[in-house]
């Protein structure tokens, strides 16, 4: 099957394209350097002892022995951190807490987690380093722990924090809980909404954490000198927040440390908050030598945050011609051992794709003896919306209504009233869903044992502190300077907008990620927000760089300012009265920029607002072996606004990597916990994401509803492709079979029970 | 705990270093030699970002000990370009958008080396079944599948 190529915009010149992207070269030839690929001379290299115990109180903790041991230069415990005030303050799409971030990085009072830090060692060499940390010792008190959402919200169950009390109650409870907070969102009156309805369903549904599953480890190297300046190198999708959280935890001021970041070996939400660098800061202090630290796999999958796993209940109901008329939902979300799961987003995106006018969601943020949990594309999205998703295609099937006619009934469009609050500007459901119904995919007929599904998905996506520069260098090329780090060809798309801007060639500018010593203040590569915030920052550089070069013509011409202009790579003369010089390159500018004021650059400080929406419409078809439950998909297509994709390649491949992780959310991919609190999968062998030879091609169709506020109608992408993929694969799957799968993943022992059930009381249709 | 003298050949270059007996040969690679483009990104041999050739052969270099490499041809994702010629799967790659964040990609490029010097003229699904051993997060591997397609139909001259 072909992939839809989407034409080049014959609008624009570079966007649109699909131009080479610039670090390309690098990155196929083994260049590139990620966050373990740096070596500082004299480093040492660091390592964290974890708490081998799900839930359990520290009473002790002896390094003297370790310290003793030849090569070893520093320990740290919590000891060396500072305790730290009960705050939230927002971190990307999530919230955080100086209080649990400090307890998070270094275990306290107690561990909450399996692989919890308890300890690190900085040592000469990896071999004495893990020496090192079998001489500590410590005195733990085991406690009992808890895992499950469910048990960790009834009373009596073990608690993790003794003064947590839950938030948003009324009245205040006076008793310790795991819920931390349980929130609300409501619209109309769903009450008189469900007595309108013709067909009223409610389901129960399960999720579990899955994570992010990056290629490569959290990895950071960290030098401090003797007067306490320090240099941070890391993987992450924002330096400036790690200059920010290291700066806190170790009171340093934020001046004293410049974090570079490397490349990003993907992150997906999950390189968005600190795990190695405050303790790899805090050796290099004491060992006044540099530290390198690199988690294994296996510290990952144990102490890095995977998203929530959930339980929710969906309740719709619908009128005879499809019309939803009341909607409900409670999402109990784990957020692992420190408050903070996205469940708000997750309520607030539950029924964003349409126009209701009663609306009711309950969500509950639930501390368990698990890793706290991270961003995950679309965090609290996919989860909710997988829910709904189901539920309006089983409407569809008892009302005999096709899935997208319904969602078209019911679809959000310009001017309707989300229930979290905002009225949308121009949003793209309505046609994605007609780009459905006409796709060759939705009417090709299905061979035996297959089904298809069809779901929609729905992200907010943000905007945010963002700086750009860009300096017109003294031969007429540029360089340009962003400070969102580049996951996914970034440094492309903002070239591409600057010489659209400017008229240059691509190869005449030279992108980078700068350091935090470069720019301000940038918030992270997140939210969907970096092709969408630097871009914005960097058309506003390149319009100032324009006007500096009017500037600089108009002195030299001897003419007003605004009778000077720049139109295709040149400044010429414009206006009745302006003379007949003859038209000068940008290169000539430069030229002369010593002797008409000195360096012409632009510089970008915006906070961008009018981040705007992207929804997605997907289709997918699995085949099932009636045999051994194994579920495959076959085809999918993945269809998605995208405002207006800057560099079409790399917005499909945010619509297939989406897809692909969605898939394995589906139908592999979950945490496994023993009895003893204990994750059991701790790798890429039992933690099995999709491999090349499990998926199709992923057909993608780019939708283009221009988002107004954007100089180029740029919407973010990134996340909305994960949300969709769920409810798409379970649709199908129950489509082919005849059976309803609640409950993910969808692995084949569970298929396979399920499908046998099915037989017995002849409900199955395979 | 003396050292091991290892003599190997990498990327043509013969090279000597020292390592411990329990260093493997990815960490000789990167730590020893300076060659960081092969990549780690799990240890256990399950997602192959740290994919060399030993001798030809396709191997993840976590799972081979680094003195087990005395007296083999190394071959890195360093060695595949000549002077300033990408090798067609580098090209292909970059034209086809088959990489977002890159660091699987050093692995994918010499598996997939690996493939077409075996395999010239590889179906989808073979290319699929190949590449299996490299897990990539990114991409959902439509665009990785249509780079090593296409660099196949290059290389064939077809």
């Amino acid at each position: 099957m072909q992939e839809k190529v989407k034409e080049p915009s014959s609008e624009f010149e570079y966007v649109g394209h699909r131009p080479d992207r610039p670090d390309g070269v690098d990155k196929v030839t083994g260049r590139a350097k990620f966050g373990a690929d740096l070596t500082m001379s004299g480093q040492l290299v660091g390592k964290v002892l974890r708490s081998p115990h799900a839930h359990a109180r520290i009473r002790a903790i002896d390094t003297a022995a370790a310290e003793k041991l030849a090569g070893v230069k520093a320990v740290v415990t919590a000891a060396d951190f500072k305790d730290q005030p009960s705050e939230f303050i927002p971190a990307g799409e999530m919230m955080i807490n100086y209080r649990d971030v400090v307890r998070n990085v270094m275990a306290r009072e107690k561990t909450l987690y399996e692989g919890h830090p308890v300890a690190a060692v900085a040592a000469t060499n990896a071999l004495i380093a893990k020496q090192a940390l079998k001489l500590i010792k410590v005195d733990y008190e085991v406690l009992p722990h808890v895992i499950d959402v469910v048990e960790a919200m009834k009373p009596g169950a073990p608690i993790l924090h003794e003064d947590m009390y839950t938030a948003g109650v009324d009245p205040a409870p006076k008793t310790a809980s795991n819920i931390a907070k349980r929130l609300e969102f409501v619209l109309g009156d769903v009450t008189a909404g469900f007595k309108q309805a013709d067909v009223v369903l409610e389901r129960a549904f399960t999720t579990k954490p899955v994570h992010q599953g990056y290629i490569e480890p959290h990895a950071c190297v960290a030098s401090v000198s003797e007067d306490g300046q320090a240099d941070v190198w890391v993987t992450t999708q924002g330096h400036w927040i790690v200059r920010a959280h290291c700066a806190r935890l170790l009171g340093w001021d934020v001046s004293k440390i410049r974090v570079t970041s490397s490349e990003i070996g993907g992150g997906f939400g999950g390189k968005t908050v600190v795990y190695l660098e405050p303790l790899a800061l805090a050796l290099a202090r004491k060992a006044r030598r540099p530290v390198k630290m690199v988690m294994t796999r296996e510290e990952v999958f144990r102490a890095s945050g995977p998203t929530s796993g959930a339980h929710v209940r969906v309740k719709i109901g619908a009128r005879k011609d499809g019309r939803i008329v009341a909607a409900e939902a409670e999402l109990k979300y784990q957020a692992g051992a420190f408050a903070g799961s996205p469940v708000q987003p997750g309520a607030m995106c539950a029924y964003a794709p349409y126009d209701l006018e009663n609306v009711k969601v309950v969500g509950y943020d639930v501390v368990t003896n698990r890793p706290k949990v991270a961003a995950y594309r679309a965090p609290g999205g996919p989860i909710s919306e997988f829910a709904v998703e189901s539920v309006i295609d089983e409407i569809a099937s008892k009302l005999g209504i096709d899935p997208i006619e319904l969602r078209l009934k019911n679809a959000a469009k310009q001017g309707t009233r989300a229930a979290y609050g905002p009225k949308f500007g121009p949003i793209g459901m309505v046609e994605t869903l007609e780009a459905a119904k006409t796709h060759a995919h939705w009417r090709t007929p299905l061979k035996p044992n297959q089904g298809r599904g069809v779901a929609s998905g729905f992200w907010f996506n943000i905007g945010g502190e963002t700086s750009v520069s860009l300096s017109l260098n003294e031969d007429g090329t540029l360089s340009l300077t962003a400070g969102t780090p580049d996951i996914g060809g970034l440094r492309a798309s903002l070239c591409m907008m600057a010489a659209e801007e400017l008229k240059v060639p691509l190869d005449k500018i030279r992108v980078q990620i700068g350091d935090t010593g470069q720019l301000s203040y940038n918030f992270l590569t997140g939210g969907s927000r970096a092709t969408f915030s630097s871009g914005m920052a960097t058309v506003e550089a390149a319009r100032e760089v324009k006007k500096e070069a009017c500037k600089r013509a108009a002195k030299l011409w001897e003419l007003p300012e605004d009778a000077v202009e720049y139109t295709d790579g040149a400044v010429r003369p414009a206006g009745p009265n302006a003379g007949k010089h003859s038209p000068m390159s940008l290169k000539e500018i430069a030229g002369i920029a010593g002797k008409t004021g000195g360096p012409i650059a632009g510089y970008a400080r915006i906070n961008a607002a009018g981040a705007a929406p992207s929804l997605a419409t997907h289709i997918c078809d699995v085949e099932v072996d009636p045999d051994t439950g194994k579920v495959s998909v076959v085809r999918y297509t993945a269809i998605q606004d995208a405002g207006r994709a800057i560099h079409p390649s790399y917005v499909e491949g945010q619509y297939q990597g989406g897809v692909a992780q969605g898939i394995g959310w589906a139908l592999n991919e979950e945490y496994i916990y023993g009895d003893d609190g204990k994750l059991q999968n701790p790798g890429f062998l039992d933690y099995r994401v999709p491999v090349a030879s499990d998926l199709p091609m992923i057909d993608t169709v780019i939708v283009e509803v221009p988002n107004p506020r954007h100089p180029y109608g740029v919407r973010g992408v990134g996340e909305t492709p994960i949300v969709p993929p769920m409810a798409a694969v379970a649709n199908a799957v129950a489509n082919a079979t005849g059976v309803r799968f609640s409950e993910l993943p969808m692995s084949p022992p569970k298929v396979l029970k399920a499908l046998d059930e099915a037989r017995a009381n002849g409900a199955a249709k395979i | 705990m003396a050292k091991h003298h290892v003599t190997a050949t990498v990327n043509g270059d013969t090279v000597e270093f020292l390592c411990d007996a329990q260093e493997t040969l990815l960490d000789c690679l990167r730590d020893q030699l300076g060659l960081t483009g092969t990549k780690e990104g799990c240890s256990t041999g399950d997602c192959g970002a740290c994919s060399v050739t030993v001798d030809g052969r396709l191997v993840c270099s976590c799972l081979m000990l680094g003195v087990e490499a005395n007296g083999k041809s190394i071959g890195t994702i360093e060695g595949m370009a000549r002077g300033n010629e990408l090798h067609p799967l580098q090209r292909k790659f970059i034209e086809h958008a088959a990489l977002q964040c890159g660091i699987c990609t050093p692995g994918f490029l010499v598996a997939a080396k690996s493939l077409l010097e075996r395999q010239p003229n590889p179906t989808e699904t073979e290319v699929r079944y190949w590449l299996a051993g490299n897990l990539c997060r990114c991409t959902g591997y439509d665009k990785i599948v249509r780079a090593v397609l296409d660099a196949a139909a290059e290389i064939r001259g077809a």
